[in-house]
């Protein structure tokens, strides 16, 4: 469907100053004036954790954008491109390992050319029998405007496709590269039958798109504390992301118990947090959120099914 | 954009005035210091029309990352700092993006009902002043206050520029619509005379772009719980001097920035210190703007002409 946000035909005119959001794709609301959440199980506060795994090629286009963490070097980047792998060979099973101490779930974010390639990491992936939803082709294959249609719904029939083929999971869920979309792109994900998609981070909880096909979730997953934003944007300390990742859960357990369902929603990049200087700073999130009473560790489909159940009646 | 356009070396909006060599300021009820929090509730475009001078967003339609933090604000943001500041009994200053009273009119009156100050930040944050006719940015300026006027009974007095976009007109133009305070300059920690073409009695309220959130989050990246440390260090530095000076400290925030999850605890850290001190005046722009015309502008008038030997 397209998009009713008409363009101004000068710098004093408003065509979209009017009650609501200045487009139409979803509704405007304030969280505090829905109807509370709750979850199946715990008190509140659930938590989803998102483990990406990702595919950086040698040689990237860049086009239309180019993503973060992708090859800054003349080529042949050999330094990006192992530091990237490192993740998938190394990280990926430190990060899962201090998950697992915890018992917390993960769900995994997955370029489809990766599990092409790496057969062993899909098969040990598959075998956790965790949530894997799509994560697009690579991490340089953005969907940003100036993606041409045809080509972006290839490139999501591809992804999708592909990836229920590689792993036999349903993947229900999206997450964009760098969380950027084209026009086109809730569209398009919809009618491949993805519910919901991690992009756009305006909300503490589930809400519902308008979306041409099919029904289109939005799930929440802050980027404001991702390793990636905390720790390569912003180069704080990785005590600094720990801190802030604990004062976000205290938070949310709080309004949780006082005014409905809250996410903690993280993203655990296994070429980052992986890292062995990093991955104790991982251990103490986890301990300390995992102790906070009534938690519900999940999947991020799990979150959508409840929201949607309680929603939509 | 290729035309040439003429350009001054400097601002003459305020004459030199050493910090130490001012008549002292009385704050009401013997305060040392007046504190304003200054939540900016703004609204960005999906589809902001170009600018010739700035580019409101980093990609193409849409511009996802930036418009859906933005969007948290006031979805989620608001009501959480709304509640912070309740607790501290601290009324916001609200910098409005005017055309928040057409989009989310929810806010507005749950401001109203605080007895907040509205005052104008323009109509949207991505409608730059730069590129307008100065009878435009008037019509822009006016459109604010008109909108704030039927939306609170009130015309606003004070004003931000949007996106802190100016022209070498904004506040001459602000002092005409009926204006009496700009926070458009961070020359100063206390109100200053402000020179306007008109002549009318006008002031500079400082507004501190060192705390505020967006700078020190997004442009100095500061770690949430250090900026909780800066505004503390700051009000502390200016609640000794302000003892014998008279001070004004303002938090500039923004409800997309401090009140995520992962920030709000030490901006809370901060605003229980200050308000568990005595001679705090917790008060608004427009209220430290009034108080500051009607008691000491005359005197600030007569010390500068003192110290700069006459009358400029």
């Amino acid at each position: 469907m397209a998009w009713t946000t008409p363009a101004a035909s000068g710098p004093l005119d408003y065509p979209n100053r009017h009650y609501g959001n200045d487009h139409d794709r979803y509704e405007w609301s304030m969280l505090t004036d829905r109807p509370p959440l709750t979850w199946p199980e715990g008190d509140g506060l659930a938590v989803v954790v998102v483990v990406p795994l990702q595919f950086f090629p040698l040689n990237p286009t860049g086009r239309p954008v180019k993503v973060q963490g992708n090859m800054t070097m003349p080529y042949p980047d050999l330094r990006h491109y192992t530091l990237r792998d490192y993740g998938n060979r190394v990280g990926v099973h430190r990060v899962l390992s201090a998950l697992d101490a915890a018992s917390v779930v993960p769900t995994f974010a997955v370029n489809t050319r990766l599990f092409e390639r790496e057969p062993l990491l899909r098969d040990r992936i598959v075998a956790r029998g965790d949530e894997i939803m799509c994560h697009s082709w690579s991490m340089d294959t953005p969907h940003a405007g100036g993606l041409d249609e045809a080509d972006e719904r290839e490139l999501v029939q591809r992804s999708v496709g592909r990836l229920r083929e590689l792993t036999g999971a349903p993947v229900r869920g999206w997450l964009s590269p760098g969380k950027l979309n084209s026009p086109n792109t809730p569209d398009l994900i919809a009618a491949e039958g993805i519910e919901y998609f991690c992009d756009w981070v305006n909300d503490e909880v589930p809400y519902r798109w308008n979306v041409a096909s099919g029904e289109l979730w939005s799930m929440p997953l802050s980027t404001e504390i991702s390793d990636t934003f905390t720790l390569i944007d912003n180069l704080h300390s990785e005590e600094s992301w720990a801190d802030q990742v604990c004062d976000a859960a205290d938070l949310l357990h709080a309004e949780a118990s006082e005014q409905g369902g809250r996410v903690l929603s993280l993203t655990l990049t296994p070429w980052l947090l992986g890292q062995p200087h990093r991955v104790k700073h991982l251990e103490r999130v986890l301990d300390h959120v995992t102790a906070l009473p009534g938690v519900w560790s999940t999947s991020a489909s799990s979150v959508i099914d409840s929201a949607r159940a309680q929603v939509s009646g | 954009m290729t035309e040439s356009v003429e350009t001054r070396e400097g601002l003459d909006y305020y004459r030199p005035w050493p910090y130490d060599q001012r008549p002292r300021i009385e704050w009401p009820g013997g305060a040392r210091i007046a504190l304003w929090v200054a939540p900016n509730i703004e609204v960005y475009e999906l589809n902001p029309p170009a600018n010739a001078y700035r580019t409101p967003w980093p990609y193409p339609f849409p511009a996802v990352p930036g418009y859906s933090i933005r969007d948290y604000g006031n979805r989620v943001g608001h009501m959480r700092q709304m509640r912070l500041l309740d607790k501290y009994g601290i009324r916001g200053s609200i910098s409005l993006s005017s055309a928040l009273i057409d989009h989310h009119p929810e806010i507005i009156e749950l401001c109203k009902e605080r007895e907040w100050e509205f005052f104008s930040h323009g109509i949207y944050n991505t409608r730059y002043t730069y590129g307008l006719t100065e009878d435009q940015e008037r019509s822009l300026i006016q459109d604010s206050i008109d909108s704030i006027r039927r939306a609170t009974g009130e015309a606003p007095v004070g004003y931000l520029a949007p996106a802190l976009s100016h022209s070498e007109q904004t506040i001459d133009l602000w002092a005409e619509a009926g204006g009496i305070y700009t926070c458009d300059l961070f020359h100063d920690d206390q109100p200053t005379p402000i020179d306007v073409r008109s002549g009318k009695p006008f002031v500079s309220i400082p507004y501190s772009l060192e705390l505020n959130d967006t700078i020190a989050y997004v442009v100095n990246k500061v770690e949430p719980r250090r900026y909780g440390q800066m505004i503390k260090d700051a009000f502390d530095r200016l609640y000794a001097e302000g003892a014998t000076s008279g001070t004004v400290m303002c938090i500039p925030t923004h409800n997309y920035q401090v009140s995520t999850p992962h920030r709000l605890r030490a901006f809370e850290e901060a605003l229980e210190y200050i308000t568990g001190h005595p001679d705090v005046w917790v008060t608004t722009g427009r209220e430290i703007a009034e108080h500051y015309l009607a008691n000491h502008y005359d005197a600030a008038l007569a010390s500068i002409d003192a110290v700069n030997g006459g009358p400029r």
